[in-house]
């Protein structure tokens, strides 16, 4: 196989690139080891788009959250996904010291060129979010910050790229990058060699690990785990605004946020781990994400019970703390795009029009003309519940499977699930329908319509029931068909829990 | 929209729906329609291939499927309406109900009145917010037990279960005769929450281990399920550190407690019990809004389905005497509240004008097992209206009794129950 | 003379029956509170029995399963030669509730029975 552009990793940063140069005459591929895309860092954050009023300004991160800003609600705009911006941000204290970290964060913000920042006495502040711990006493507000879906959008601009010619390729890892004389030549993966004039390195928690396949490197990606809770919607009411708490010297502070979907989200901590795949929730982590700040800020929030999920992040986080987003210094060719964490997500236009810079700049032999039939949008999948009555009555009429529902937590036909596994990008597995179209997210997550999209999964796939997986590779989510073990008294294993 | 008219809406043709149907068919309600989600009538009784139903009700021991089949096939021979595949959106409070099915597209329903018969679902793994990774093999009992009855599939090899109730212990023992290990099943609580039977005939007979105050402290594998750390727990139910064990097993079940799904309710105003997360509801079944009556899981998880039958039928002569306007007019409340021993009781109040039955149906679960105990209920002139001996009582295993309703007087503005062990005088 | 107990499996209530006996001799059955108690303690001392309830293979129904169960109980320890029977058992629908599946399954003396209504589909 061959191209000019070979992204490797299907995060946010690696389909922004897509994104953005596939508007051009390029080939593409971008590569991603995972069952699907969205499937490390973009998948497990706080998905929020923030507005850079508490960043500094000065570092490269600073730099590409601003201007970000200027380009995501096009962006968005064009490729219909859902953006709540602005929503606005209350960063809330209980102590003197918070306050005067916060008139500190306002003169940043103000320098950061955000407008409409104040802050708040301890009536205004509850006036404004009447759950509030009561003993909270100052609050700074903030109007830009927003919110997105990380799926929705990560997905929306790989299948972008994938309407406009590039190829995605899933279950595909980079083994190897092949270089001839200082200059590279292509990757080795574990299905085949693709060879490639320009090589972006966009591969999350392993980009240290990739671009050391090129030449010595100065940093590393060391991970850093943040744990979150997931609220059921019945929570939604409880704030208005994105929630941070005042923050501490290894966070922006910790937040409790409303979704795009109408859930609450909560977390999470900062811890420094070296495994890359250590994606455990732990006991002490979640009391204490709960102690410190979800009870702490809304302490009607329940520590079980109407969680409908907690789950891990890891940051992908560069010793240099800033995001590195610069071509190898020794090989011509490859560009990293490197360290990027929070506020990864919000930067990833920005990051992808540096990167378009620095992929001209190697002088590679590329046609930067662009595409006669380029499509700025994408086609947007059918979602039922957006529809008017009258509009869901005339579309199950044309097709009868949107007529009945699977998922009944969020009312997610199986004409729905269908599409997904059919979009440009095809849902394989339950968590990818899940990401897309939400079967499973809800308060049952999974138990009542799981059996059901497993069904679905088959069918469209063409594989057995036993096949489909959870999350793709070895998850698989049943083990053997009824009456096929053996019943023989000899062959069955008897070992039992003996404490 | 397609439009159509009934007099009563049951939604859910469970075993809650079908009872609720039949007896107001037999109470003289005309139009009447059953809304299902699922392609078939019976509800989770058909994924409940064991058996054990029946006893109270029918006085003889059924299975799932075959409790189902008795009203489902009365049913079939009446004129009720069912709709299969049909998913209720909405219920709207000008007493619409709008629903979808492949059919129909999106429609809407005028009814007279409504029964909620949506029974209830299983708490998951996020909601108990069990630590470690988060591999696939991981799911509740009932999911396991569509799959294995259902679908005809196994979920492993090697299991270990959380939650000792009756789904977890009932799929103990189906999993075992299809020759997969069920390594133990680990329960957090002092005792089993599910019936002694089902420990007896589901655990005992097949060597399955109940480890009692043992709590999964974390599950590991990365892909699919490697293992379950497993602890014993202190009387706070905290894990006691240096009693940690890894068992390895390709499965957890989970059968840590059931919720009424009430979201359909909770949007239309009813109005929510904490406790037992179904509506408040009087003797009748009526929830806050008078035109609306549950019965059910939805209203309360129940252990018997004979109990839900009975229930129903409840619920079922209360619609009809709403529908033919044979409800008394006037209406006096009277609160009904418990001891802190007792979990719930269901109704939460009554109306003591209400004269149609001679004797008041309650059902209560206790907090804490207990025996050699007292029921005791009084009311507000601490008259002691009822004095019943209890052998044992046990959270598992719901407690019900009736009061003569000759009891309830104009002049009763509460009723209080107790669990005691005090003698009354 | 010695002292066996048991709970009963009769009813969800769960009854704990006692035995008095010596070697196989029963001499009185006590704690027990309806007849099927009674009748559960002795079969529970001289042959222990269980309903076998699991699923049989279907042809060309609307589901690939059907729900089947022992038309009374059979011996306990025959449970897993009953279930090795089963395994290899494919029958074809329409079936209804109450339809022999195989008689005197593994020798047992007890009916297979079918325990759910399923139609065929073409």
């Amino acid at each position: 196989m061959k191209t000019d552009v070979l992204i490797i990793g299907g995060g946010v940063i690696g389909a922004s690139v897509a994104h953005q140069l596939a508007k051009y005459n390029l080939d593409i591929i971008l590569v991603e080891k995972a069952s699907d895309i969205c499937m490390g860092t973009s998948k497990a954050n706080s998905a929020m788009i923030h507005s850079g009023f508490n960043i500094d300004g000065g570092t490269l991160k600073g730099q590409l959250v601003l201007e970000s800003n200027k380009l995501i609600k096009q962006l968005c705009q064009d490729l219909n996904v859902n953006l709540v911006k602005p929503l606005g941000s209350i960063t809330v204290g209980f102590e003197e010291t918070d306050l005067e970290k916060m008139k500190k964060t306002m003169e940043n913000g103000i320098k950061n060129g955000i407008q409409g920042m104040k802050l708040l006495d301890q009536r205004e502040l509850h006036e404004m979010e009447p759950h509030l711990n009561p003993d909270a006493k100052y609050g700074l507000f903030e109007p830009e910050t927003g919110i997105i879906n990380p799926f929705e959008y990560t997905i929306a601009l790989a299948e972008n790229a994938v309407t406009n010619g590039a190829k995605v390729l899933l279950d595909t890892e980079v083994l190897d990058i092949m270089i001839e004389n200082k200059t590279v030549k292509g990757v080795k993966t574990n299905n085949g060699n693709i060879d490639a004039k320009v090589i972006i390195n966009a591969a999350g928690l392993y980009a240290d690990k990739i671009a050391a396949m090129v030449e010595d490197i100065d940093f590393e990606i060391k991970p850093r785990k943040g744990q979150y809770f997931l609220y059921d919607k019945k929570w939604r009411d409880i704030l208005t605004y994105t929630i941070y708490s005042a923050p501490t010297k290894v966070s922006k502070g910790m937040i409790v946020v409303p979704t795009i979907d109408g859930n609450i989200l909560a977390g999470s901590n900062a811890e420094a781990v070296e495994d890359k795949t250590d994606l455990r929730t732990t006991s002490q982590a979640l009391d204490q994400i709960y102690a410190s700040t979800i009870s702490h800020l809304f302490p009607e929030l329940p520590r079980m019970g109407d969680v409908i999920t907690t789950f891990t992040g890891l940051r992908a986080s560069s010793t240099n703390e800033d995001f590195i987003i610069e071509p190898a210094k020794t090989v011509k060719g490859f560009i990293n795009a490197a360290g990027i964490q929070s506020p990864g997500l919000t930067s990833a236009p920005a990051i992808a029009a540096r990167i378009e810079g620095l992929v001209r700049d190697q002088h590679m032999d590329l046609d930067f003309s662009l595409k006669a039939n380029y499509q700025k949008g994408r086609k947007p999948p059918i979602m039922l519940v957006d529809l008017a009555y009258e509009e869901r009555t005339a579309l199950i009429e044309e097709n009868p499977d949107y007529g009945e529902i699977i998922c009944r937590c969020e009312s997610i036909s199986k004409g729905e699930i269908m599409d997904a596994v059919k979009r440009p990008i095809p849902a394989m597995n339950l968590d990818a329908i899940k990401r897309r179209v939400r079967a499973g997210m809800g308060r049952c997550q999974g138990g009542f319509c799981g059996p059901k999209v497993l069904n679905i999964l088959s069918k469209e796939l063409g594989i057995s029931p036993l096949e489909v997986t959870q999350k793709g590779s070895k998850s698989f989510v049943l083990t053997s068909k009824n009456k096929e073990l053996s019943l023989e008294e000899g062959d069955r294993n008897y070992e039992k829990i003996r404490v | 929209m397609k439009k159509s008219e009934y007099d009563l809406v049951i939604i859910g043709g469970g075993p809650a729906g079908l009872a609720a149907a039949l007896e107001a068919k037999k109470n003289g309600v005309s139009k009447i329609l059953i809304c299902e989600r699922a392609p078939h009538l019976g509800g989770i009784l058909n994924q409940c291939i064991h058996n054990g139903f029946g006893l109270q009700y029918f006085k003889e021991e059924l299975t799932g499927p075959e409790y189902a089949s008795r009203f489902i096939e009365e049913l079939e021979n009446s004129d009720i309406d069912v709709k299969l595949g049909t998913m209720v959106m909405e219920i709207r409070d000008d007493k619409k109900v709008i629903a979808v099915n492949r059919e129909e597209g999106m429609f809407q329903i005028g009814t007279k009145a409504l029964i909620l018969a949506m029974g209830c679902r299983e708490r998951t793994r996020g909601a108990i917010t069990i630590p470690g990774s988060r591999p696939s093999g991981i799911m509740t009992a009932g999911t396991a037990q569509s799959y294995v009855n259902l679908e005809g599939y196994l979920p492993g090899k090697e299991v270990a279960i959380l939650g000792s109730g009756d789904i977890g212990l009932i799929m103990a023992r189906r999993l075992t005769l299809e020759g997969v290990n069920v390594k133990g099943v680990v329960e957090v609580m002092p005792y089993s929450t599910g019936l002694i039977r089902n420990k007896v005939q589901c655990l005992d007979d097949f060597g399955i281990p109940l480890l009692l105050s043992h709590a999964i402290i974390e599950v590991h594998g990365k892909e699919r399920l490697e293992g379950v750390t497993i602890a014993k727990v202190d009387e706070k139910l905290k894990p006691i550190e240096g009693t940690e064990q890894y068992v390895s097993c390709d499965t957890l079940l989970l059968s840590v407690g059931l919720i009424p799904e009430n979201e359909l309710s909770n949007n239309l105003g009813c109005e929510i019990d904490k406790v037992t997360r179904g509506p408040v509801v009087n003797e009748k079944r009526i929830t806050n809004i008078p035109w609306v009556f549950a019965c059910g899981n939805v209203l309360h998880v129940h252990d018997l389905v004979d109990n839900v039958t009975q229930e129903a039928e409840i619920a079922g002569k209360a619609a009809a005497d709403f529908i033919n306007h044979k409800m008394n007019k006037e209406e006096k409340d009277v609160i009904v509240t418990h001891d802190k021993n007792i979990g719930y009781v269901v109704p939460q109040h009554i109306d003591a004008l209400n004269h149609q039955e001679q004797t008041i149906k309650f059902f209560l679960r206790v907090k804490n097992p207990d025996e050699e105990v007292r029921l005791i209920v009084k009311d507000n002139f601490n008259k002691t209206l009822l004095n019943l001996k209890k052998t044992i009582v046990e959270p598992g295993t719901m407690v019900t009794f009736n009061l003569s309703r000759e009891f309830v007087t104009k002049d009763t503005s509460s009723i209080d129950i107790s669990i005691t062990k005090e003698q009354a005088q | 003379m010695e002292v066996k107990k048991f709970i009963c499996i009769g009813c969800p209530k769960g009854c704990s029956l006692k035995i008095e006996h010596t070697e196989k001799t029963i001499h009185e059955i006590s704690d027990y509170s309806c007849k099927i108690g009674l009748k559960y303690a002795k079969t529970e001392f001289t042959e222990p029995k269980r309903t076998i309830t699991t699923t049989v293979k279907l042809k060309s129904g609307e589901l690939p399963f059907v729900p089947v169960k022992t038309k009374e109980p059979v011996n306990k320890e025959k449970i897993f030669e009953v279930m090795n029977v089963i395994s290899a058992l494919e029958i074809e629908s329409p079936i209804s509730v109450g339809d022999v599946v195989v008689s005197n399954i593994a020798g047992t003396g007890v009916d297979l029975v079918c325990t759910r209504n399923i139609k065929k589909v073409s």
